[in-house]
């Protein structure tokens, strides 16, 4: 089996980002980049189902600008085994990004294609469910449990009102939570390795994909703050305030 | 214009969430149809035609229907979107799953997670974690869309008439198949629409501590939530989960326990009107939040809160 995992180059988790002084986007100039922790969860797991047998090659394919190349070498670092660069500069779309994930998936042709189930950035959770739309295929979304055996996938999802379980048959899309397991760190030997594994690159154009965006940003704003309040010195003093001066409890 | 909106259910319960997306779906302004997809859901059909502001309800009802595999709800909206000028879901895990593959369906760029409705065609939404907000345009001509059930006060339950027409399902596709669930049971209400909700974190050290919180919930009636970390930890199984990748929460009140505060777990409850943080850590990102903040060691201060509230 042919695993196909996809990752995308954002703004550090730890990062406390910043608004344009333009109200344009956020900024992301000089700022620390990383791969998607939800996507660091998805290729772990694609090494781990290779290291059972279950998996013979890994593709970890990035859609965006050339730094993306970074993102896609910490996945090879991983253990991913090549690498797929869709450069684009213009900020696609989960739709736009699901349909060019699509063209690679007719061209590899893997049983399996892992995601993060959605992006710290955007936050838009829904490439994997597009993807799985536009190839006709099974979605296993928000996973924290994922065991394959034969034609068929059994996911644990989280959903609101707990874990649920469904089967799915292969060829599947998943769409990965951050407890289906811990990522590993790449050693510094594999980052050397890394390098020299290939990466093939295509644009779009190439692809026959428009990425033109149908979502115009009309402006990017900070929320407003929330200020401290005030410490109070015990557990009576708090329920006083919260009895006497909030008045949300009795 | 005509909006649908997708019904949230268990097949038994119509969920609040879907009177937060009414509400959302009526600042667009226009005749609202709600869908209702499931199994022997005739009491939810019911109930969504007692819903204040519903034109119509469509009621899709099959044993295909009843776990809500996306893969067999999703082409139900793709049948009758052309009747739509908008589809509006909740941005919950129910929401979350189907919409995009319907999106996908149609070829429509969904709006994710909208806070706001400026007009037909633009939206407020949060991105990085709540941490920016952007207004944004669809050049779509179909929208779909899902909502921040906390960003908009739920429709009345009760007071609307709309009629019931049944709407047939597109069969199984085959691909997926519900094999159970693991559901806490519990009298609390429920994490999303409680009025006071009291969260433990990564400092309740073990799953044994958070009796404490519960009997602290009980008394307010509360719900118990938990920061990531907690949950990693086991103390707590995944539904308690507050933050950017959990359930978005906005209390009357919220009780930070033991919770440090990180950004992700900030986007989850910074909507609530009044935050209350009890840390032993005095430097704890929490307190630049809460209106009322404690140092003090949980283990002893969660007991005297007990004592204190039934004083």
């Amino acid at each position: 089996m042919k695993i196909l995992v996809a990752v995308k180059r954002v703004v550090d988790y730890n990062v406390n980002i910043r608004v344009k002084a333009d109200g344009s986007a956020v900024e992301t100039a000089n700022v620390k980049m990383s791969m998607n922790p939800f996507d660091e969860v998805a290729v772990e797991k694609a090494i781990r189902l290779k290291e059972a047998g279950l998996a013979e090659e890994i593709i970890a394919v990035s859609v965006g600008p050339e730094k993306s190349q970074e993102t896609l070498r910490t996945a090879l670092a991983m253990g991913a085994d090549r690498g797929v660069h869709v450069r684009t500069d213009i900020d696609t779309e989960p739709l736009a990004v699901a349909k060019i994930i699509k063209a690679i998936v007719e061209k590899e042709e893997p049983q399996l294609v892992l995601l993060g189930k959605q992006a710290i950035d955007d936050d838009c959770n829904q490439t994997a469910q597009m993807l799985s739309a536009l190839l006709g295929w099974s979605q296993g979304t928000f996973a924290s449990k994922l065991e394959i055996s034969g034609g068929t996938a059994e996911v644990v999802r989280e959903v609101d009102a707990g874990l649920e379980k469904i089967s799915i048959k292969m060829p599947a899309i998943v769409s990965v939570d951050l407890r289906l397991n811990e990522p590993r760190y790449a050693s510094l030997p594999n980052i050397m390795k890394a390098k020299k594994k290939p990466i093939d690159q295509y644009t779009p154009e190439d692809l026959a994909i428009d990425v033109t965006p149908r979502v115009k940003t009309l402006k990017v704003e900070e929320p407003p703050k929330r200020s401290a309040g005030v410490i109070v010195d015990s557990v009576a003093a708090l329920i006083d305030k919260l009895r006497n001066e909030a008045k949300v409890i009795s | 214009m005509s909006i649908l909106v997708v019904a949230e259910h268990d097949n038994s319960e119509l969920k609040t969430a879907t009177l937060n997306t009414i509400a959302a779906a009526q600042k667009v302004g226009g005749d609202i149809d709600l869908l209702v997809v499931g199994h022997e859901c005739n009491s939810v059909s019911e109930a969504a035609a007692k819903v204040v502001g519903i034109s119509r309800v469509l009621a899709a009802d099959a044993p295909e229907l009843a776990h809500h595999l996306a893969e067999n709800v999703a082409p139900i909206l793709v049948n009758i979107a052309k009747n739509y000028s908008h589809i509006f879901a909740p941005a919950t895990t129910f929401g979350k799953n189907i919409m995009p593959r319907a999106a996908a369906l149609l070829d429509v760029s969904q709006i994710s997670d909208i806070s706001d409705v400026v007009s037909g065609d633009t939206f407020v939404r949060l991105i990085y974690a709540g941490n920016a907000i952007a207004t944004v345009q669809s050049s779509d001509e179909l929208k779909l869309v899902t909502v921040r059930t906390t960003k908009f006060e739920p429709v009345g339950a009760e007071g609307g008439s709309a009629t019931v027409e049944a709407l047939a399902g597109s069969g199984d596709s085959g691909l997926s198949s519900f094999m159970g669930q693991e559901v806490t049971e519990s009298e609390r209400p429920e994490l999303t629409t409680a009025k006071v909700v009291i969260s433990g974190g990564r400092g309740m050290q073990n799953g044994e501590n958070f009796a404490m919180l519960e009997k602290i919930a009980d008394k307010l009636n509360a719900a118990v939530g938990a920061s990531r970390a907690a949950v990693d930890a086991g103390y707590v199984p995944n539904e308690y989960q507050v933050g950017q990748t959990g359930k978005v929460v906005a209390p009357d009140l919220y009780i930070a326990v033991g919770i440090s505060g990180a950004i992700q777990h900030l986007a989850g409850m910074k909507d609530s009107k009044v935050i209350a943080a009890i840390n032993n850590d005095s430097e704890a990102p929490i307190f630049q939040v809460a209106d009322y903040g404690l140092v003090a060691d949980l283990l002893t201060a969660l007991p005297e809160f007990l004592v204190e509230l039934e004083k």
